[in-house]
């Protein structure tokens, strides 16, 4: 289970600047799978950045299975079992994609779970094993290893920033599909950043991140709702600004 | 085994031949300024120079998967040693040629070899040479290579130039000229520590129509290390050229890279790029998200890099 206490976080820089994300608690349960969504800017991928310990909270708590992480490197919080889909991956001069997923599963990866973990994002394993992850890649490809990366290793907690981001519309049911078995065959906390409604489907819980300000996690269906119907979503939505754009978002998408 | 090489030497030899003893094939064994092991074959047939020292390596036309090891190795402490070598590649053969240089220097001399190397590559004919250079001990390690391959009618060369750990200066010239259809592919690795300084000079002349040049060129300088690229592509005929110049500076380390394109036909199409720059945060932040430490994922982004 991770916990989230009172985080908030304001980038250094010049002067005073409001949070990226303000007093945001959650509670995340193994075995249940979160979407997290909302408009652009609104502070999700700041969260999943917390959670990976790439940004560092400016207070509060962030709490891995009883044990306080906050403090904790990313490299320290990757080996206690958290893991981050980054929404842009980034590429490697010289570095295979077969050396990759290597470093992310480990010694226990051989070469026919390297291929299946191709297989499953879509990639043929013959042609990409030996592909180094650099500038002849296209942004859906770099996604799609991304994702093999995170599938590779045995976590508590996955987050996918935006996994979708780049992926054409074919690919994108079988990512659906991904992530549907991800969550059938593990017991992982699994947390996606998205804005589609496929993916949104997968969810036990979605939760609204919106204006810096994280919403408790409420059912799939009762946020479905409120985003499908617009009047519903007036009447029974607080009617700050950040969630009233985040509907107005989602609708026009 | 044979009894002139000690440990040391089966190591330096293994650092840039990855020979563990002399190899069965056409081979010249090179220590301390004297040949220690010469071997021909039916194909292929080294000679000593008469006028000076180094060595003449004839192989025969049509000969294919063969291969020739012409390693040095230094172990003695303050020593020089200049050599020259002659390669004729016959036409239609395809080799390989493994070269380089090895120096252990437990002295406080430095310990130099300057290596001179030509290759005529034949019409029709491949040659794929691999040069690597390493050094250990206290002493100074210098090591200044000159390199020119003339590549004739339709031939082909592939050149490796390895320079990854323990010299302390080196000066590197390689100087290439295509005829029509002739083609090179050189792929250069260099990485420099602590006060160590390198500078490479690459000279292509495409003066062949549709001849075609490739430099891949990666380098990572460390601590206060200091290297210098220069690339010179001149375009004399219909031809195409492309130089891909990549380095990772770290500490405070400095590099430059100076390019040179000339076009003397209005048909060349030559392409210099260069970029030089710090490991990419996002790339230290997502090997780090694998679960490897800083230091870690730094040492397999260059071990990528310079692979």
């Amino acid at each position: 289970m991770l916990v989230l206490k009172h985080v908030s976080y304001t980038p250094e820089g010049n002067g005073p600047t409001d949070p990226i994300l303000a007093d945001a608690n959650l509670v995340l349960e193994e075995g249940r799978l979160y979407v997290i969504t909302g408009p652009n800017g609104g502070g999700k991928s700041t969260l999943a950045r917390l959670i990976m310990g790439i940004y560092r909270a400016n207070s509060g708590q962030i709490i891995l299975d009883g044990e306080d992480i906050t403090d904790l490197s990313v490299d320290e919080r990757a080996r206690l079992g958290i893991g981050y889909a980054f929404q842009q991956p980034p590429r490697f001069k010289g570095l295979t994609v077969g050396r990759l997923l290597r470093l992310a599963g480990g010694s226990r990866l051989g070469e026919s779970e390297i291929s299946s973990l191709l297989l499953r994002v879509g990639l043929c394993p013959r042609d990409y094993v030996d592909r180094e992850i650099d500038s002849t890649l296209s942004g859906g490809e770099l996604k799609r290893i991304e994702l093999a990366s995170i599938l590779a290793r045995d976590l508590k907690v996955a987050v996918f920033d935006e996994p979708e981001a780049g992926i054409d519309l074919w690919s994108f049911r079988r990512l659906a599909q991904t992530f549907g078995e991800l969550h059938e065959q593990s017991n992982a906390t699994i947390v996606i950043i998205s804005h589609q409604e496929r993916i949104l489907e997968l969810a036990d819980d979605i939760i609204l991140v919106a204006d810096g300000r994280v919403e408790t996690p409420r059912s799939k269906d009762e946020v479905l709702a409120v985003i499908r119907d617009e009047e519903a979503c007036r009447c029974s939505l607080p009617t700050e600004e950040g969630i009233e754009e985040h509907v107005g978002y989602f609708r026009q998408h | 085994m044979s009894d002139t090489l000690g440990s040391i030497d089966r190591r330096l030899l293994d650092e840039i031949a990855s020979l563990h003893s002399i190899p069965q094939g056409a081979h010249n064994i090179r220590k301390n300024g004297k040949g220690i092991s010469r071997n021909s074959t039916a194909n292929i047939e080294i000679t000593p120079k008469a006028d000076k020292p180094g060595i003449d390596v004839v192989i025969r036309p049509g000969t294919v998967n063969e291969s020739v090891h012409i390693p040095v190795i230094l172990s003695e402490s303050g020593l020089t040693d200049v050599v020259y070598n002659t390669f004729e590649v016959g036409e239609r053969s395809d080799v390989l040629i493994v070269a380089g240089c090895g120096i252990h220097n437990s002295g406080l001399s430095d310990s130099r070899h300057d290596g001179v190397h030509e290759f005529i590559v034949r019409k029709g004919a491949h040659m794929r040479y691999v040069e690597k250079h390493y050094g250990e001990g206290q002493g100074r390690r210098i090591l200044n290579p000159v390199t020119v391959v003339h590549i004739e009618e339709n031939a082909s060369a592939e050149l490796e130039l390895v320079q990854i750990r323990g010299v302390d200066s080196t000066d590197r010239e390689t100087r290439i000229s295509l005829a029509k259809g002739a083609r090179i592919v050189i792929t250069e690795r260099l990485l420099t520590s602590g006060d160590q300084v390198a500078e490479s000079r690459i000279t292509i002349d495409l003066n062949g129509e549709d001849s075609t040049a490739q430099v891949i060129s990666r380098s990572v300088a460390k601590d206060r290390s200091q290297q210098v690229f220069y690339f010179t592509l001149n375009g004399r005929n219909r031809c195409r050229g492309h130089v891909q110049c990549d380095s990772i500076v770290m500490d405070q380390s400095h590099v430059q890279s100076i390019p040179e394109v000339g076009a003397y036909h209005s048909e060349a199409q030559l392409i210099h790029e260069a970029a030089i720059g710090r490991i990419a945060g996002e790339q230290l932040l997502k090997l780090m998200s694998l679960g490897l430490t800083e230091e870690e994922a730094e040492a397999t982004i260059l071990e990528g890099f310079l692979a």
